[in-house]
Formats: C-alpha cells, structure tokens, sequence
C-alpha cells in the first residue's frame, strides 16, 4: 500500500497515510480532487468495490469528515479516503456515476447530515424519516434527548439515577 | 400529501374521463361508532368466554419483539393450544400485539392496522419499550406512551419478555376479556379526537384519511 501512496502522493496532493492495519488504510484528500482519485483507485488500481461512505461530525473543529471505504478483491485490502468540509452549507461532488450505489449513501447523508450531493438521484426525497421537521438529526447540535421530550409524551414515574452519585447517597443511608 | 391520493382525473381504457379522489372514494369518512354491550348479562358473558377463547393475533411484528412470537407458535410454547394463532391481515385478527419499540413510521402503519380490525378488538403492548420508552426514552423517533395513541388493554413488561410471559400475558388478556373489561375499541370510537390529536403530533406528514378501516 506504501507504494501505491508514492505513486499517487504527487498527482493528488495526498494527505499523510495512516497505516491502520496491514490491509486497512486512510489517506486524507482535498475535495476537488476526490472524484478524480476515485475514479483513477476504480479503473487502475483495482479497488472495484465501494464498501461505505460516511459522515463524521467533528463540531469542535467546525468540520465534516466524509470517509469513503474502497476496496480492492484481489488483493483484499482496503482504504479509506478522507475528505474534510467546512459545517455550514456542505455541498460535495456526487460520486454515483462512479458507483450507482452511493447515491443511496448520499441521500441518507442529505436527510440525517444536512450534506448536498446536487446531481445525485432522488437527492432531495425523504430517505427513512417521514415528514421530518427539524435539523438533521445526526447532527451533534440536535439534542435528542430535548427533542423527545418535546415531541414524545411521557409516563411519569421513571427515574434515572448517576450510578456513582446513586451509591453514595445509599451508603450515607448506611444501606449500600 | 402524496401524489395518489390526489384528487385528479383519469382516462379509461375506453377513452372515457372520470374524476378520482382517493380520499373521498376509496375511504370512508364516518368516525368509529360505539357499540356497547346490548344482550343481557348471561349472552355477552357466554360471548366474552367464546372471544377469550379464540384469540387471534395480527401478525404485524414492529420491533424486535416479534422475534419472541416464533418460539410461541412452535411446538415448545405452542400457543395454539390455548387458541391463540396468527392471523395474515388485519380483518382476521382481534388481537394487536405491538411487540417492541414503535417509530413513529411504524406507529402510522400501525394505527392503519388497528383501525382495519373487526370490533371487538384488543391492543396488547409487549415490552419496556411500549410502556415508557424502555432503552429509546431519549429516541428522536420511537414514542415514549403507546396508550396515547391507542387504547391498550393491557402490557406485558420485560426487554424482552420470554415466551413463558407472554403466555401469562395471554392469560390476562382473556381474564380481561372474560370480565367484560376489555372495551378498547369503544374507548378508541369515545376518545376518538383525543387520540387523533395525539397520534397527528407526533405524525408529522399525516397523510392519509382519519379513520381507515
């Protein structure tokens, strides 16, 4: 995998390659140049098979990570390309003419990270929710746990207690 | 609301044009009636005895609850034998067993499978998650209360309960239905704006009629 990195470090400005294992790769890659790796890693490099693609969301750093998983049959072994985009208005190169299958990925993307694939198929239909009305839910600034209170009713009576703080108060009522 | 259900106008095989509204033509529009108990005391009791004895479940499984139902119908539980079975569509069953966790997708479906059973009929909630939320009390998409939404006759508690509970769930449910206490659906058709005004909060893109049956 090393080499294949030197070989392709210069054409597409790669970031740094972190070894996971020895068939388990990530390398980071600025969003332009996407598209154009993809496609290179798809019809030179054998890696025929896109596995998943992914959101994480890094609100500290004001930053959404994408992960696209590709891998290679022959060889059995994977990589990781990595691209970061700013939070706000996120808007990506579609990659469904390079796998059909990711437009499902990119819709799911759209409804629960609020991310646009403009040109990808059926982009802007729901995906799983239904008439959803707030911001997109995997999102680290939707509070859940304040949103089902709002929207679910409640039984009263349950209780929730910090185990460690639990004890404690059981064992000043000396039954702990 | 979605395109189908849109009222539009449709040509024939034959060339002819006639107006369609789904809303209108394919569902009726009356609220569900009350129909109190009407015979004296010894009829309706031999009559609850009979709809204790058969109870038949829709087999609609909302969450993972219904992975319990298969041990019950084999020959370990065998459920069968105290006249319990599954039924394929909602006009068969008098029996809904919300087996599990209810999105709020599933809830929408559900409600349209309650309101297609035959009176009587009984809500039976399997699990915590039925009762208050079980481990989904902070889910932005699974409800917290079933009997919000619809009437419940009675819950069988556990995450999951065994096959051995729900057995004992049964025999609740036929106590129930043996004393005469089992009114949901009338409860259902006397709370019936209550209940709709429940279930459209949290349903956001209601889109269907208010009473399907």
């Amino acid at each position: 995998m090393l080499e294949l990195y030197d070989t392709l470090k210069e054409r597409f400005k790669l970031g740094e390659l972190k070894q996971q294992r020895d068939d388990l790769a990530f390398v980071t890659v600025e969003a332009d140049r996407l598209h154009e790796l993809l496609s290179h890693l798809r019809d030179v490099e054998g890696y025929t098979h896109l596995v998943l693609l992914t959101a994480v969301d890094w609100i500290e750093e004001d930053l959404f990570q994408l992960t696209y998983l590709v891998n290679n049959r022959d060889e059995a072994c994977d990589i990781g390309v990595r691209v970061m985009l700013p939070r706000d208005n996120t808007t990506m190169k579609t990659i469904h003419d390079i796998w059909p299958t990711a437009a499902t990925y990119q819709r799911e993307l759209r409804e629960m990270f609020g991310i646009d694939f403009p040109g990808s198929p059926r982009v802007d239909e729901e995906f799983i929710l239904e008439g959803w009305d707030d911001i997109p839910p995997y999102r680290r600034e939707f509070d859940t746990k304040a949103y089902s209170d709002k929207t679910f009713a409640v039984r009263p009576g349950r209780e929730t207690h910090d185990p460690a703080a639990y004890m404690k108060q059981q064992r000043e009522k000396g039954e702990g | 609301m979605k395109d189908e259900l849109k009222k539009r106008v449709i040509k024939g095989p034959d060339g002819f044009e006639f107006e369609v509204d789904p809303m209108q033509d394919y569902f009726c529009e009356e609220p569900p009636k009350e129909h109190p108990p009407i015979y004296v005391k010894i009829v309706e009791d031999l009559f609850n005895w009979a709809r204790s004895e058969s109870i038949w479940i829709l087999g609609f499984g909302t969450g993972c609850g219904a992975i319990e139902m298969r041990p019950l119908m084999t020959p370990r539980f065998d459920a069968y034998r105290y006249g319990v079975q599954w039924r394929p569509t909602p006009r068969q069953a008098d029996l809904l067993m919300i087996s599990g966790y209810l999105s709020t997708k599933t809830l929408k479906r559900a409600i349209r499978a309650y309101e297609q059973m035959q009176n009587p009929k009984y809500v039976v909630g399997l699990g915590s998650c039925t009762i208050n939320g079980g481990m989904y009390w902070d889910s932005y998409n699974t409800i917290k209360k079933l009997d919000e939404y619809l009437p419940v006759d009675t819950y069988i508690a556990g995450c999951m309960p065994r096959p051995e509970a729900l057995l004992a769930g049964f025999n609740d449910i036929k106590k129930i239905i043996r004393a005469g206490k089992a009114e949901g659906a009338n409860e259902y058709a006397k709370n019936f704006e209550w209940y709709k005004k429940n279930q459209k909060q949290v349903i956001k893109d209601w889109d269907m009629p208010d009473y399907n049956w």
